[in-house]
């Protein structure tokens, strides 16, 4: 069984983010870029399912500009088998990087495809789903446990009532929780032999993807901001001011 | 016009408070009906209790075995096809997980994009939105001419009130071929005797300097005294002292209750985004200088394994 995992560049989650002063976006002028966190989680989940056996390869793929390489190589350093570079030099929506994807799937026709649930720069947790809808498979969203075999993955979900397990059958979508697992560090003999790795690039535009549903971004602003309270001496203090405010 | 389908999230035939914060976010559209749709194995409960919401013009119920547990795969299609039959201009679900879950599904089935989190409305395709873990806010802008699929970010809506409203409740006929391919396993949900976290008017969550899952119970019993709910930072999590439902964050719950109460808590960005619009934040920490300090209302700072105990004792 083949892997695919949808492996996104996005801003460091330890970049503090400014709004540019004309609402045109935000700063993104030598700001550091890393995988999202939840597509590391993603690509840890399938190389351990290639090291149990399960799988036999594992394929990062990203829909990025043309100077996102040396973010596959860092997927494939981690472990995984090759990689696919879809470039576009303009950010992609869920719904067409769903699209996108579901290309990759007809061709590769991976068993499972695994993807963060959510990317930390737009935060829209949506291309896993629709990947699934579009695919017409089963998704198994939330994942803070998977177990495969027989065709068949048991999924452990992370549901605000608790902790919700689904069964579905394979070909499946998985999307992934913090909690799925804990990706590996990468060494340096594993990014020496990641250059040897293939990465197959190919244009958006010549993927065929359908268009329509696009939803435009017209204007970037700065939350409204909380301001300083005050500070208190003691309990004492703080219990007054709660029973003021009607609170205790 | 605008026409609203909302659908409704409930759990063992009480219907989520989320499900009436989406009707709020829904009224803002200023809309000509605003429909509740209820998917169950048996729907009549919830369906009565989302009749009774103010401002709702109908509840549609559409009950099949299939729909006993809350799938996806199973659900989209149903709901793609109720937003399909009755000229809906907008589809709205609450950006829980359950929501979340479902509403990209529905979404893509229809062709359509899907606005995440919507935060206000200013026109009928025109939402904000938070990203980058709500460090900038987004207008987006839904084409004219098509269906609208948002999931509604709870914490920025209050809760439509039950009033006098008595809305008619039917039975929806949904032609939906249902997979088999996706099977719920089982709900192991966290026994608390406390109220919910995303509902709860207050909250009292504990980081890391709570220091072990022992500890945590200082942080249960100021909760208990003040019928508030328990929360906890990633740090708290990750380090095993209390359990992932409790998380409030980024990746966790975003709530707004009225009174948020943290101890031992830094105030990674991560987490200070699950709780901007809370009324009132109240920090104790042993770090004056700790970023938690920067969105307080009320700073005290000092040793929390005797500040808490006092402050329980003192309410």
């Amino acid at each position: 069984m083949k892997i695919l995992v949808a492996y996104k560049r996005v801003v460091d989650f330890n970049v503090r983010i400014q709004v540019k002063p004309d609402g045109s976006g935000v700063a993104s002028e030598g700001v550091k870029l890393s995988p999202n966190p939840f597509d590391d989680i993603a690509l840890e989940a399938a190389l351990r399912l290639r090291e149990q056996g399960i799988a036999e390869e594992v394929i990062i793929a990203t829909i990025a500009p043309a100077d996102a390489q040396p973010h596959l190589r860092n997927g494939l350093a981690m472990g995984a088998n090759r990689a696919i570079h879809v470039v576009s030099a303009e950010p992609v929506q869920p719904l067409a990087a769903a699209r996108a994807l579901l290309k990759l799937v007809e061709k590769e026709q991976p068993g499972l495809v695994i993807l963060g649930k959510q990317a930390i720069d737009d935060d829209c947790s949506q291309t896993g789903q629709m990947l699934a809808a579009l695919w017409d498979r089963p998704q198994a969203t939330f994942a803070s446990k998977l177990e495969v075999a027989d065709g068949k993955a048991t999924v452990t979900r992370e549901v605000d009532a608790g902790l919700e397990t689904i069964e579905v059958d394979l070909p499946a979508v998985i999307t992934t929780d913090l909690r799925l697992n804990e990706p590996r560090f990468i060494k340096l003999p594993d990014i020496m032999k990641a250059k040897a790795k293939p990465i197959e690039t190919v244009e958006l535009a010549s993927l065929g993807v359908a268009h329509g549903g696009e939803i435009s971004n017209t204007n970037y602003a700065p939350p409204a901001k909380r301001s300083r309270g005050v500070m208190v001496k003691d309990v004492a203090e703080l219990v007054a001011l709660l029973q003021q405010k009607g609170l205790a | 016009m605008s026409k609203v389908l909302i659908i409704a999230e409930h759990l063992n035939g009480q219907l989520n408070t989320a499900t009436a914060r989406c009707v709020t976010c829904a009224r803002a559209l200023q809309p000509e009906a605003i429909d509740v749709l209820v998917l169950s194995d048996a729907p009549a409960a919830v369906a009565a209790q989302a009749a009774k919401l103010d401002g709702v013009s109908k509840v549609l119920n559409v009950a099949r075995a299939e729909n006993a547990h809350p799938l996806a795969a199973v659900l989209a299609p149903q709901i793609a096809a109720a937003a399909r039959s009755g000229a809906y201009t907008h589809l709205l679900l609450p950006s829980t997980t359950f929501g979340k879950d479902v509403a990209p599904r529905a979404a893509a089935l229809l062709g359509v994009g899907q606005v995440s989190d919507i935060m206000s409305v200013t026109g009928p395709h025109t939402f904000t939105r938070p990203i980058y873990a709500g460090n900038a806010i987004v207008t987006v802008e839904t084409p004219s001419d098509a269906l609208v699929v948002g999931t509604v970010r709870t914490a920025s809506w209050p809760a439509m009130g039950e009033g006098a409203n008595t809305a008619p409740v039917e039975a929806l006929p949904v032609d939906a071929v249902l997979p088999t391919h996706t099977r719920f396993v089982g709900l192991q949900q966290a026994s608390s005797e406390r109220p919910d976290l995303q509902s709860a008017a207050k909250v009292v969550s504990g980081g890391r300097g709570v220091g072990s899952k022992e500890n945590f119970e200082i942080i249960y019993k100021l909760a208990d005294k003040l019928h508030a709910a328990a929360g906890a930072s990633r740090a708290a999590v990750d380090a095993g002292y209390c359990p992932n439902d409790m998380q409030v964050g980024q990746t966790g719950k975003i709530i707004a209750p009225e009174l948020y109460i943290a101890i031992g808590i830094s105030g990674a960005i991560q987490h200070l985004t699950g709780i901007k619009d809370a009324g009132t934040i109240v920090a104790i920490n042993k770090d004056g200088d700790a970023p938690i300090y920067e969105v307080a209302d009320i700073g005290l700072v000092g040793d929390l394994f005797k500040l808490v105990p006092e402050l329980e004792a003192a309410l």
